[in-house]
């Protein structure tokens, strides 16, 4: 077995050195009843290298990659090109292989590189300080609202109907086992974003607000009267980005008054990869940094005065206060924090603006293409690189007939939505810089066809 | 001194522990030893490492007026500095691939390349999550083959992948334990967890409105079956236990632990973090186990990255099966079908709801199931009883001179529990870890667990060589030697790492979390 | 103006209806270098052996329990800035919080200054 280093001959002078006669007599402690004769049967046994990565190109290769089609696919999850180097850095053995860093004088290299990262993260967001990551967009959202409970003392977070119809998932799911109100809608189709209902709704029982921001349907809107009206009530505004290329092109909601901004960091070095894993961005106040969950890297000096990086704050999380923690994790999303790190700081200011810009372009050349297609209603006034269009009829049925011609059309909000029949019609359409011109072409003129 | 390389690298010690390295240098650089700069020190809001057109500040915008005018403040580096940055920032770290990383409870086992490579496949990693189901067959299989292999090698007839981590999977379980009960109309107000417990146990039962109460141990270090018998009640929801647990034993009485919590209407959650000792060889399922996560960047080798991604599905028993969250996938005549929220319908209406956006850590699972059939079932197992054959060599090699309070209490599992006593007045545990350091060592689990004073948890795992093994007891048995005869030189290690001890009060106290530009002179 | 000990290592000072609340000096001692306090705010009710204040190490976070039961007056304003005083004064400067006593009576069982010692003496 190629990745067990003991021979026989290491094996039995070592059972010799213990003093026991055989391997079975170090599972002694383990009833006779519970334990097995061999090998688990039913299984196949150790496999070569080749065979096994044979076994898993074949299903590979039984998936219809992004790059291999027209691709449009969004709704939390975006395709950018990732550079080459990103990922060469990612799998050097130091950074890969190495463990959570609580030995920081021999774990500088991922302290800092998450020092970084937090700084990049809170520039981004509008915030004054960021987290260690995360695991991805949707507990970090669920994480927020237990925050803001920390903070406000109060229990009913306000919901946007433009949230990620997953997050709310998440969220309805750990709410019912807390006893945190939610307060809910599924969205309709309409040209702006639900402000206005979130404003009403606003009072002084209100713990959160939470907005999504591009929302769901890809709107996008100012948020700074919520996040007045809710700190008028002792609430905060929670912003929810999935799509943190849009923040090199539209206001952070950090510069519109929000509270925390938590999101999901995947689209920018992360990659796709069917879900995850991916990367929870979580910004705030310097004020609430006591009460932010997830790991925190923080700038000190050594014993011979020079600069170095710890985790600090440790004292928030379960290891040391058990049932009173602020939160149960005990991980972060280190190497996709790493990945996002690497890929910003290649992009820098200019580069994020550039590819901010590119795509806000083509996304704007899609809307125009699709708008002219018989059947087709662009919903949206304004957007950044995703936007809702609505056709007569079930949009899931057309998503799988264009999958079928090869063509990945986007995220139909039947498939979201699966009781709202309002929605049934309506189709996210996600445009990035991968998206060529004859990308958009070929989904016109497949929608058209399918439509006619 | 006991070192294996008596010429060793320079700069060399002197007898009082200090450096004799030489004289200062100009860049503080010492050689291959590089010092590094924040990005945000080297780096220009107008440097870019990418190639995109130029924004055209003429073109039509529909952003509703929202434009970002303000500097945002993000530095950028070209790709040769970019490179060379975080290459110089990896040699700071020490990793698996550098050397034996003894964390114990942590089973930080060589990661293998193949993993990398199969994750990194087009079809896996170029996947978008919302994709038809008719063009992710693949992937499906993917999630459906390994549960399959999880829900075997533990003996549990189904299993939730999506949890995103181990903590999270201890939420998934105690989640699905409180749904069940609540369906039968018992809510109950109590999780039991031995004292020994890892502290996430209790922080995921508080999560999930539970009072926690301890579970007091025997002498012996293993679960006092009488004392939770004694407790057990109609009030008690669950027991959560770490088998083996984290004084490194099995825990002899687990079946019985499980048949009077049952007996009492209660439900058993076994934490899986320790599964390594025990795969492809015991089954949880037959120990009475009603839900179990498993670590797969533990005991199936995804790489721990630096803390983290990791991924935590959960095992569970016939009685949790039904609450199970969303999504899963079925095979059924046709292939492989995700039920979500939209295709579960009444066939999964106790589901107690989603535990994340989407279906779990697709790029984990490429990776563990790699590993699994990489190594098969007779693999497994040989992974099992090599990690507890390296950890018995280790308790038994140094329990002459490190105080090893379960050493009587048979062998031990894949980890070696040694605490402080004998040490001289005035070093701990802490002083031998960095002692350790400076041997070229990633220390072993300190203070944890609890009920040892002083505690060092050591996890060779299976995949070190006897060579490996010998050469770090060795510089654990010299440091230990030290620690006893009062070498003060340890309380000032490390003397060799990129940086000597870091003031963690002074972060504490006033927390710089994000860099800032310094203020003008 | 007298002033009492608990066994949980506190000090309570008393003059009139107000009570002064810090920890012991062996109690900092024990705890380490602190950096951070987070003690109640002025209104908050508080009842006789409840959590009021949290005190943390960089490797701990102790609860500090209420004594005796009160309304709170304010909390020591200089501990946000420097929790260090704790350590350095945690018997004058580095007091936590005060109260308005609601039951003298709670103070019946309290150690004095010499009983305290004793106390401690014997740990």
């Amino acid at each position: 077995m190629r990745y067990l280093p003991l021979t026989d001959a290491d094996r039995s002078a070592m059972l010799e050195t213990i003093g026991a006669p055989d391997i079975d007599a170090l599972f002694v402690d383990v009833p006779a009843e519970a334990q097995l004769d061999g090998p688990i049967r039913g299984l196949p046994m150790h496999a070569s290298e080749l065979a096994v990565e044979r076994h898993m190109g074949r299903l590979a290769k039984q998936n219809l990659a992004a790059g291999d089609a027209p691709f449009f696919l969004g709704a939390g999850a975006y395709r950018h090109h990732v550079p080459a180097s990103v990922d060469h850095i990612i799998q050097r053995g130091e950074f890969l292989t190495a463990y959570t860093p609580y030995q920081p004088e021999i774990a500088q290299g991922t302290l800092q590189m998450l020092f970084e990262f937090q700084s990049q993260v809170a520039r981004l967001y509008g915030c004054d300080v960021a987290n260690a990551s995360m695991y991805d967009g949707s507990t970090g959202c669920w994480e927020a609202i237990s925050m803001a409970r920390r903070i406000t003392r109060k229990k009913r977070a306000i919901l946007s109907s433009g949230l990620h119809p997953h997050y709310v998932s998440v969220i309805k799911t750990m709410a019912r086992f807390t006893g945190d109100e939610i307060q809910y809608t599924a969205p309709v189709m309409d040209a702006a974003p639900d402000y206005a209902a979130m404003l009403d709704a606003i009072d002084d029982d209100t713990n959160c607000v939470v907005v999504q921001y591009p929302d769901i349907l890809g709107r996008i809107g100012d948020l700074s009267a919520i996040a007045e009206k809710a700190q008028a009530h002792k609430a905060l505004l929670i912003a929810v980005v999935t799509e943190p290329v849009a923040l090199g092109a539209i206001k952070s909601p950090g510069e519109m008054g929000a509270d925390i901004v938590v999101g999901e960091g995947q689209s920018i070095g992360v990659g796709l990869q069917f879900g995850g894993p991916y990367l929870g961005l979580f910004a705030t106040r310097q004020k609430y940094v006591r009460q932010m969950p997830g790991r925190l890297c923080g700038e000190t000096v050594d014993a011979e005065g020079q600069r170095g990086f710890v985790l600090t704050l440790s004292t928030r999380e379960q290891h040391i206060r058990r049932e009173k923690a602020t939160s149960n994790i005990c991980t972060n999303s280190g190497l996709c924090a790493l990945a996002f790190s690497v890929h910003m700081t290649l992009l820098g200011e200019k580069g994020l603006r550039a590819l901010a810009a590119e795509n806000h372009r083509l996304a704007c050349v899609a809307a125009d293409a699709l708008a002219a297609v018989p059947g087709v209603t662009v919903l949206n006034d304004a957007f950044f690189n995703e936007f809702t269009i609505q056709i007569d009829g079930d949009a899931r049925e057309v998503v799988r007939d264009l999958a079928d011609k090869n063509i990945l059309a986007g995220v139909s909000l039947g498939r979201l939505y699966p009781d709202e029949a309002d929605l049934a019609g309506g189709l996210l359409v996600a445009i990035t810089e991968t998206t060529s011109e004859d990308d958009i072409n070929a989904l016109a003129a497949s929608l058209k066809e399918a439509l006619a | 001194m006991n070192a294996p390389n008596k010429s060793g690298w320079k700069p060399a010690m002197n007898a009082d522990g200090e450096s004799i390295g030489g004289p200062a240098t100009h860049t503080g650089n010492r050689a291959l030893m590089l010092e590094e700069k924040l990005i945000f020190e080297i780096g220009g809001t107008d440097t870019t490492g990418v190639d995109l057109p130029a924004p055209d500040l003429s073109a039509p915008r529909r952003m509703g007026g929202l434009d970002r005018d303000a500097r945002i403040g993000l530095p950028g580096l070209s790709e040769p500095e970019t490179v060379r940055h975080y290459t110089r920032l990896s040699r700071q770290n020490y990793a698996i691939d550098l050397g034996l990383f003894p964390l114990g409870s942590c089973t930080m086992k060589h990661n293998p390349r193949l993993n990398e490579k199969v994750a990194r496949m087009p079809g896996f990693a170029d996947l978008h999550p919302m994709a038809p189901s008719t063009t992710t067959q693949g992937a499906l299989a993917v999630i459906h083959e390994l549960g399959e292999w999880l829900k075997t090698l533990t003996g549990m007839p189904a299993v939730a992948m999506s949890p995103k981590a181990g903590a999270h999977g201890e939420l998934c379980g105690i989640l699905a334990i409180r749904a069940a009960l609540e369906a039968r109309g018992d809510a109950r107000k109590v999780v039991l967890c031995p004292e020994s417990a890892h502290g996430t146990n209790p922080a995921t039962a508080a999560f999930a409105g539970y009072e926690v109460e301890d579970i007091p141990a025997t002498p012996e270090g293993r679960v006092d079956l009488a004392a939770l018998e004694a407790r057990l009640g109609p009030d008690v929801a669950a027991v959560m236990i770490t088998n083996p647990n984290t004084c490194g034993l099995f825990e002899r009485d687990f079946r019985k632990i499980a048949d009077a919590v049952h007996a009492g209407g209660g439900l058993v959650y076994c934490d899986g973090a320790n599964f390594n000792a025990i795969v492809g060889r015991v089954r949880p399922g037959d120990l009475g186990v009603d839900a179990m996560h498993i670590n797969l960047h533990k005991t199936f080798s995804t790489p721990h990255g630096g803390g983290g991604p990791g991924s935590g599905p959960v095992v569970f028993s016939e009685a949790l099966a039904p609450f199970a969250p969303l999504p899963f996938v079925e095979k059924n005549d046709d292939g492989f079908v995700l039920v979500e929220e939209e295709t579960a319908g009444d066939r999964h209406s106790n589901s107690f709801g989603r535990m994340t956006a989407f279906h779990g850590q697709m790029g984990m699972f490429t990776r563990a199931l790699t590993y699994i059939l990489s190594h098969g079932a007779d693999g497994l197992k040989q992974v099992a009883e090599d990690a507890v054959l390296n950890a018995n060599y280790v308790l038994r090699k140094l329990e002459d001179v490190l105080h090893a309070p379960f050493a009587d209490s048979g062998p031990c599992m894949h980890e070696a529990l040694f605490g402080d006593k004998g040490f001289a007045e005035g070093l701990s545990t802490l002083d031998l870890a960095k002692g350790l350091i400076d041997e070229g060592y990633h220390p072993m689990t300190m203070y944890f667990p609890l009920v040892v004073h002083g505690a060092m948890l050591v996890e060779p795992t299976e995949t070190e060589s006897k060579a490996a093994l010998d050469q770090f007891i060795g510089a654990m048995r010299s440091v230990a030697e030290r620690a006893i005869a009062g070498d003060e030189t340890l309380k000032t290690a490390p003397h060799y790492a990129p940086r000597r001890r870091l003031d963690e009060t002074l972060a504490a106290r006033k927390p710089v979390l994000a860099w800032a530009e310094p203020a003008a002179e | 103006m007298s002033r009492y000990f608990t066994d949980e290592h506190e000090w309570i000072e008393i003059e009139g209806d107000t009570a002064t609340i810090g920890i012991t000096d062996y109690a900092q001692s024990q705890l380490g270098d602190i950096v951070f306090v987070e003690v109640p705010s002025a209104g908050t009710q508080v009842t006789k052996g409840a959590d009021a204040a949290v005190v943390e190490s960089v490797k701990a976070a102790s609860d500090v329990y209420a004594p005796i039961a009160g309304t709170v007056l304010e909390g020591n304003p200089a501990l946000e800035e420097d929790p260090a005083l704790v350590n350095t004064a945690p018997e004058t400067d580095g007091w936590f919080f005060k109260l308005t006593v609601a039951d003298k009576s709670e103070l019946d069982g309290l150690m004095d200054e010499a009983g305290y010692k004793a106390f401690v003496a014997g740990l």
